[in-house]
């Protein structure tokens, strides 16, 4: 149910996004779900990727800082009102949300979510038992 | 207890202070007959040799300064001929020239001596490896400790700054006791450690000889920790004769200053005038026995104080604290006079801040901004912008709280801050001084 999130610190400056992209890219590792949350002068990169052991190998080794967090993915239908019915749930449960990134999936016309809870099991049930459909780890990682 | 000249070191202080007085008025004497920059000076001060007979007298000498080396470029200082100068070394200047110094022979002995009473303070002796990790060269620092450690009969590996992983190698290989390097370098060598897998702690490295720049408490706290070594700061300039002018000891309470050699005063800088023990101030050295440069009251640009009074290692030498400042890195901001050690302060304070920083001061219009970048380490980081934004104000609070100035923080990627193999560049001042 927990899907794992890398987190990488990048500065706000040219070809530092490129830099991650082409080292993930020159390790056959491809990247899932991305959001990246800037200021000024730093931003904050989040990733999901199908092989997150050799993806932070490689950070690692270029010596990037980074972290990695768990989240919830789940899937809604991709129709207007979608999004909203799941934040309804969220609300009404009292579950705060940290943050969250969303993409589409072409195939099924369906969209993920990936929420970022401060209490991530409590939630995982609130949702499940709403009926909204949490994937697995290897339902993520095979979008 | 360990001393290397116990005699010298442990001198009661009125037989100190009587040595000293009559190596004043030698060295007085001698810089008058022969160097055409003092017979000036003094005349110009109305001071006559023969007045000299105590170290009291000292107050009424002039000060030599960095400036004067400048002018006298490179060999007007001298106080030998050149055929008695076996030996140069230099330093960087004010201006494009260096600080050049000249040693005769016995200079050089004294030299090593010095710096084998710096290498015993720490606990060196016959036994120990010696590993001299500050750069061989004009610089001082790696031909100084080499000397001291020969003279003390250690096993000396000259192996000078840089390549760090042979260094690890070394240090493993041969079984390195003891470490001289700059406090910056020593960070570096346990960060190569990290990535290279070599646990430090377990090799037989015991202490370390940390100088030639500042470093704070919480730097030092980070090399013993890191290196499992017991950490002695120790001070000395080239103008002054390299390393060995000053040594902590095992009672870590301050460095003795070898005053039988270099006497030490500090002033106010502004006023010139000497300022009690325990107050802060630049810290001011005349040579009582170096023969090729003897330098009279020369001005250091350090900040420190002193502290007279037998320490508990038995050595009746006066301690300096740590550097504090220099009175020339002292930056000006918007009028505010600010110590890059405090700020290094701040950072160090806040919980997991690796002590890697650096401060730009560049000009707005016709402000002046100081910003101070700070790499982000991965205990510090957080994947969620609130808490960065946290982190960055909250260093900007304390920042703001000990400069009265306020400071732009920035948090910039790990290795983006350039490492230093000798003294770290921590400040870059932008500011383009109109000249109107």
């Amino acid at each position: 149910m927990r899907v794992q999130q890398i987190s990488i610190f990048l500065e706000n400056r040219a070809g530092r996004l490129a830099a991650v992209a082409r080292l993930l890219g020159d390790e056959g590792i491809n990247i899932r779900a991305l959001s990246l949350a800037d200021t000024s002068d730093f931003g904050i990169l989040r990733l999901i990727v199908d092989r997150p052991d050799a993806a932070q190998q490689a950070l690692r080794r270029e010596q990037f800082t980074y972290s990695t967090t768990d989240v919830v993915a789940v899937e809604i239908p991709d129709v207007p009102g979608g999004l909203a019915g799941v934040l309804e749930v969220l609300q009404d449960g009292g579950v705060n949300v940290e943050y969250m990134y969303a993409f589409v999936e072409k195939a099924n016309d369906r969209a993920v979510v990936v929420f970022r809870f401060e209490n991530l099991e409590g939630a995982a049930s609130l949702l499940e038992s709403a009926g909204v459909r949490v994937l697995t780890r290897a339902e993520v990682l095979s979008l | 207890m360990k001393y290397f000249q116990p005699i010298d070191e442990t001198m009661p202080v009125d037989q100190l202070r009587e040595l000293q007085g009559r190596r004043l008025a030698d060295v007085v004497a001698r810089v008058y007959r022969d160097v055409p920059f003092y017979r000036r000076k003094l005349d110009e001060a109305g001071i006559r040799p023969q007045d000299i007979w105590s170290i009291d007298d000292l107050a009424h000498l002039p000060f030599t300064t960095k400036e004067d080396f400048r002018d006298t470029y490179p060999f007007g200082l001298l106080a030998r001929p050149m055929s008695d100068i076996v030996r140069t070394h230099a330093s960087s200047g004010t201006t494009g020239k260096p600080t050049v110094v000249a040693y005769t022979r016995a200079d050089i002995e004294l030299w090593a001596d010095c710096c084998a009473r710096t290498l015993a303070c720490g606990g060196a002796d016959r036994h120990s490896v010696v590993q001299v990790a500050y750069g061989y060269g004009l610089f001082t620092g790696g031909l100084g400790m080499h000397y001291g450690s020969e003279r003390l009969g250690a096993m000396t590996v000259p192996v000078s700054g840089g390549n760090t992983r042979r260094q690890l190698m070394l240090i493993q290989d041969f079984g390195t006791t003891h470490l001289c390097c700059t406090p910056s370098y020593a960070l570096l060598l346990a960060e190569t450690a990290d990535e290279m897998g070599v646990d430090l702690r377990k090799t037989n490295l015991r202490a370390g000889y940390f100088g030639a720049e500042p470093w704070s408490g919480s730097m030092r706290r980070a090399i013993v920790d890191r290196l499992g070594v017991e950490a002695f700061d120790i001070y000395g300039l080239s103008e002054v004769i390299g390393p060995g002018v000053a040594s902590e000891c095992c009672a870590h309470a301050g460095m003795h200053i070898f005053e039988d050699h270099f006497y030490p005063e500090v002033i106010d800088p502004a006023t010139g005038k000497a300022v009690p023990d325990g107050t802060r101030g630049e810290l001011v050295f005349t040579h009582l026995t170096k023969e090729g440069m003897p330098l009279l009251r020369y001005r250091t640009r350090d900040i420190t104080r002193l502290e007279h009074g037998t320490c508990a290692c038995g050595r009746t030498f006066a301690r300096m604290e740590r550097v504090s400042g220099r009175t020339d890195d002292m930056l000006i901001v918007r009028g505010v006079n600010v110590f890059p050690s405090q700020i290094e302060h701040v950072l160090l304070e806040i919980e997991g801040a690796e002590p890697h920083y650096r401060i730009v001061v560049d000009r707005r219009g016709r402000l002046d901004d100081l910003e101070v970048q700070v790499e982000v380490s991965p205990q510090l980081f957080s994947d969620e912008v609130k808490e960065m934004e946290g982190l960055r104000q909250r260093i900007a609070n304390e920042l703001h709280s000990t400069l009265n100035v306020n400071a732009k923080v920035t948090l910039v990627e790990p290795r983006s801050i350039p490492r230093s193999e000798g003294k770290a560049q921590r400040v870059v001042d932008r500011r383009q001084m109109e000249t109107s």
